[in-house]
């Protein structure tokens, strides 16, 4: 006869049964799936047969090399100067077919300084998924903590007894039950460099002292305009997250403070932001997570253009292993980026560790 | 063969149906055209000739929005699920056919003798897909903006060397009358990069990947010529004579509202261009030092591996190869008849239509985009190298990135076939 704690857990393994299933199916198994294919040369559809390519795919992927260039120098040993800079040898001429830098080859020049006279360029096999990951990183960190400061603002303003509060809340929240899709295509026309909505408003503010912007198609505003776009989407969900949060704290605290006579800033630094502190967590590591996610936006806006500017790991991963049919080169793709949220994660968990 | 389905069809149709006029074995059929009526329409029809012209075979056709169709057509082989008849876009044929999605057609070849170049779909020396239609681009003026800008008409035979096109552009630039002097259809991202602007690369000498082997894309895609034809393509948009980066607006109605002087755009806009300007002339490519080059290849009908009666689904393509239906689709959308005698039935490709230098232009200086297995990663790697150069991009060392990625790619497939 079995105890009650043994009867009641077989209960609920039964009750997590059709939900563990599926998450092993469509989850777990996918990313082994995935771990496996990275090391082939697996293919999306091909006759051939798929071959153990070891870490090639990885290779690759993350190969980078330093390479040190002097000036080009004339006969008497002067350095040719070109519009008053230094000229430095093309970079093509080391990484195409140079029988003397054969580990150079294919390589293409990722960034590059100069110290003293020389110049020290970092090339990469594969620069535009280097620039994904360093846009998916300055995604996450402006994202993170605007998304979070902004829903938490909005929590506190809606977590008021007003009359029509509820219609508030239902504002804020609209932008969440809309299709990302949809949302992006509507904020393509928000952003057009011509006549979008955006430009015209930023015109009519200052009596036309502010040029026309082509949002999306200029390299330095395309990230910062989904940026702020992705921002304003999703930062509802988050504040109806926090405001779940705010509604926990019990209400005779306030009161208590009230009668001490705590200030509108102690209140919440000493009563709401402790009371916070679970819901903190929450926020910040979903908001991460679906940061580094980011891939709908970008399919429909950009498509990592202009100039990569927009390119990030999750839209290279579906471009390489589905557009270009290479599933390996793009199941290589999410294992780096799960290493990638793993080690976020672990590190945000031991940050925001109960300390005792 | 026949005879057995003809008997299982019939025992079916006894059992199911009462045994009315249904001994004919279902052939299923795939189509990217969902949502164009005109076009389904016209579909329609040649499948209820064909139903009722022979008692072996019917066909039910399934239609597909055309985003969707490539996408389900793979789902569909990965899942080995594949209908008797689909549609293929022309270039894309070969990465189906050595996938094994595709078998040759089973029908007659002499009766596509006459047919324009670009509708026949062969691969590995089988005709794999055949086209009811074909479409090409021209470059879309008016004779009067020719007049102002006091240019001379080119033609078939003297189309203009690229000196005389910039100059044109130059002209209309300094005309101060446009907003942009050239428009080439940035808007339209995906397969009309390669389809619309690999021409120009070959008229400079250069390709997407060496013909010869189809194994390399080096000295083809940036070599001498193809990187002069990358300078002249950045040229474009740093001297200001067209827009990196257009609005799909102005792509679809900015010729019509005096925007651009020449628009590089396709048949199928023909018909709205002419009715808004009587006077819009379609002009031959430039020609860049090898000749005046234009894209082939649209949407052909092939028969699927799995297909258990390909001689039924190669029996209906051969049937919808008739003339009068070649000239219902290119009345019904505008589409190229591939044939002389279906052009002459039709009101705008018969001598002296309106549209007839379509059929003169694609009979003349149609190209196919290259005719592999790798072309579908090709033309994404070419769209994307294309767009970063007209953003600004360094000319060589993007197409040196091309190359690599299209020559690893060929690597990694095995040299696919070739």
């Amino acid at each position: 006869m079995a105890s009650k704690f043994q009867r009641s857990n077989r209960t609920g393994w039964l009750m997590a049964g059709p939900a563990g299933l599926l998450i092993a199916g469509f989850v777990i198994l996918p990313f082994f799936f995935a771990f496996a294919l990275s090391f082939t040369n697996q293919r999306l559809i091909s006759p051939n047969p798929t071959e153990f390519t070891g870490l090639a795919n990885y290779r690759q992927l993350l190969g980078m090399a330093v390479l040190t260039v002097d000036p080009v120098v004339d006969a008497a040993g002067a350095v040719v100067l070109k519009d008053g800079v230094p000229e430095y040898p093309a970079i093509r001429s080391f990484t195409r077919n140079n029988p003397d830098y054969p580990h150079l080859q294919g390589m293409r020049e990722w960034t590059s300084f100069t110290w003293g006279d020389s110049r020290t360029y970092i090339l990469a096999r594969d620069v535009v998924f280097l620039t994904a990951i360093v846009n998916t990183f300055i995604f996450v960190i402006v994202v993170a903590p605007v998304q979070a400061g902004l829903a938490l603002g909005l929590a506190l303003l809606i977590n008021q007894r007003l009359r029509g509060i509820n219609l508030f809340r239902a504002i804020y929240f609209m932008p969440v039950v809309v299709s990302i899709v949809v949302v992006s295509l509507l904020w393509r026309f928000i952003y057009d460099g011509n006549s979008g909505l955006l430009n015209n408003l930023l015109g009519a503010i200052s009596f036309g002292a502010i040029p026309q912007i082509d949002w999306l198609g200029n390299p330095s505003t395309a990230l910062g305009a989904i940026i702020a776009m992705s921002i304003w989407q999703a930062v509802g969900f988050h504040m109806v997250i926090w405001l779940s949060g705010l509604q926990t704290i019990s209400p005779t605290l306030y009161e208590a403070g009230a009668i001490e006579g705590a200030s509108k800033w102690q209140t919440f630094r000493y009563i709401t932001w402790p009371g916070l502190r679970n819901t903190a967590v929450l926020v910040l590591i979903v908001i991460t997570m679906q940061a580094f996610a980011l891939f709908a936006q970008i399919d429909v806006m950009t498509s990592g253009g202009p100039l990569d500017s927009t390119q990030t790991i999750v839209f290279q991963a579906i471009e390489r292993g589905y557009g270009k049919q290479d599933i390996s080169g793009g199941s290589a793709i999410s294992v780096i980026l799960f290493v990638i949220v793993l080690t976020i994660s672990l590190i945000q968990r031991w940050l925001t560790r109960e300390r005792t | 063969m026949k005879h057995s389905n003809w008997l299982a069809g019939a025992a079916v149709a006894a059992i199911s149906l009462g045994g009315a006029a249904q001994a004919q074995t279902t052939l299923s059929m795939w189509y990217h055209g969902a949502g164009n009526e005109v076009e389904a329409k016209i579909v329609d029809q040649i499948i209820a000739d064909f139903n009722a012209s022979q008692t072996d075979w019917k066909v039910e056709m399934q239609s597909f929005p055309q985003a969707a169709y490539n996408d389900s057509v793979v789902a569909g082989a990965l899942a080995g699920n594949l209908p008797d008849i689909l549609d293929v876009d022309g270039p894309v044929m070969p990465n189906w056919a050595w996938s094994g999605y595709m078998q040759p057609l089973q029908i007659d070849e002499t009766l596509i003798e006459g047919f324009l170049p670009g509708p026949k779909g062969y691969w590995d020396g089988k005709l794999y897909s055949i086209g009811l239609w074909d479409a090409a681009v021209a470059l879309v003026t008016r004779q009067s903006y020719l007049d102002e800008l006091g240019l001379r008409t080119p033609t078939l035979e003297q189309p203009w060397t690229g000196e005389e096109f910039m100059a044109a552009l130059e002209a209309a630039k300094a005309s101060g009358k446009f907003e942009y002097a050239f428009d080439p259809g940035m808007a339209w991202t995906g397969e009309w990069y390669p389809y619309a602007f690999s021409p120009f690369l070959q008229s400079f000498g250069g390709d997407i990947v060496d013909r010869s082997t189809y194994k390399t894309a080096e000295g083809a895609l940036n070599g001498e010529a193809a990187i002069a034809f990358g300078e002249w393509w950045q040229g474009l948009f740093t001297n200001g004579y067209a827009q990196a980066s257009q609005d799909p607006a102005d792509r679809d109605s900015g010729f019509a509202a005096g925007k651009y002087a020449f628009s590089w755009n396709g048949n199928w806009a023909a018909l709205g261009a002419l009715s808004t300007f009587e006077d819009t002339v379609f002009l031959p490519a430039p020609d860049f030092g090898n000749g005046s080059k234009i894209g082939a290849a649209s949407w052909q009908f092939g028969v699927s591996a799995s297909s258990k009666h390909p001689e039924g689904a190669s029996a209906f393509i051969q049937f919808a190869l008739q003339d009068k239906y070649l000239a219902a689709f290119s009345n019904g959308i505008g589409l190229i008849p591939p044939t002389k005698t279906a052009a002459e039935m039709t009101d705008n490709y018969k001598d002296g239509g309106p549209m007839a230098v379509f059929y003169d232009l694609t009979k003349a200086q149609a190209l196919v985009r290259p005719v592999t297995p790798g072309y579908v990663v090709q033309a994404k790697v070419f769209e994307k190298a294309l767009a970063d150069i007209a953003n600004g991009a360094n000319v060589a060392d993007t197409l040196d990135a091309a190359v690599d990625e299209i020559n690893a790619d060929i690597e990694k497939n095995g040299g696919y076939g070739h």
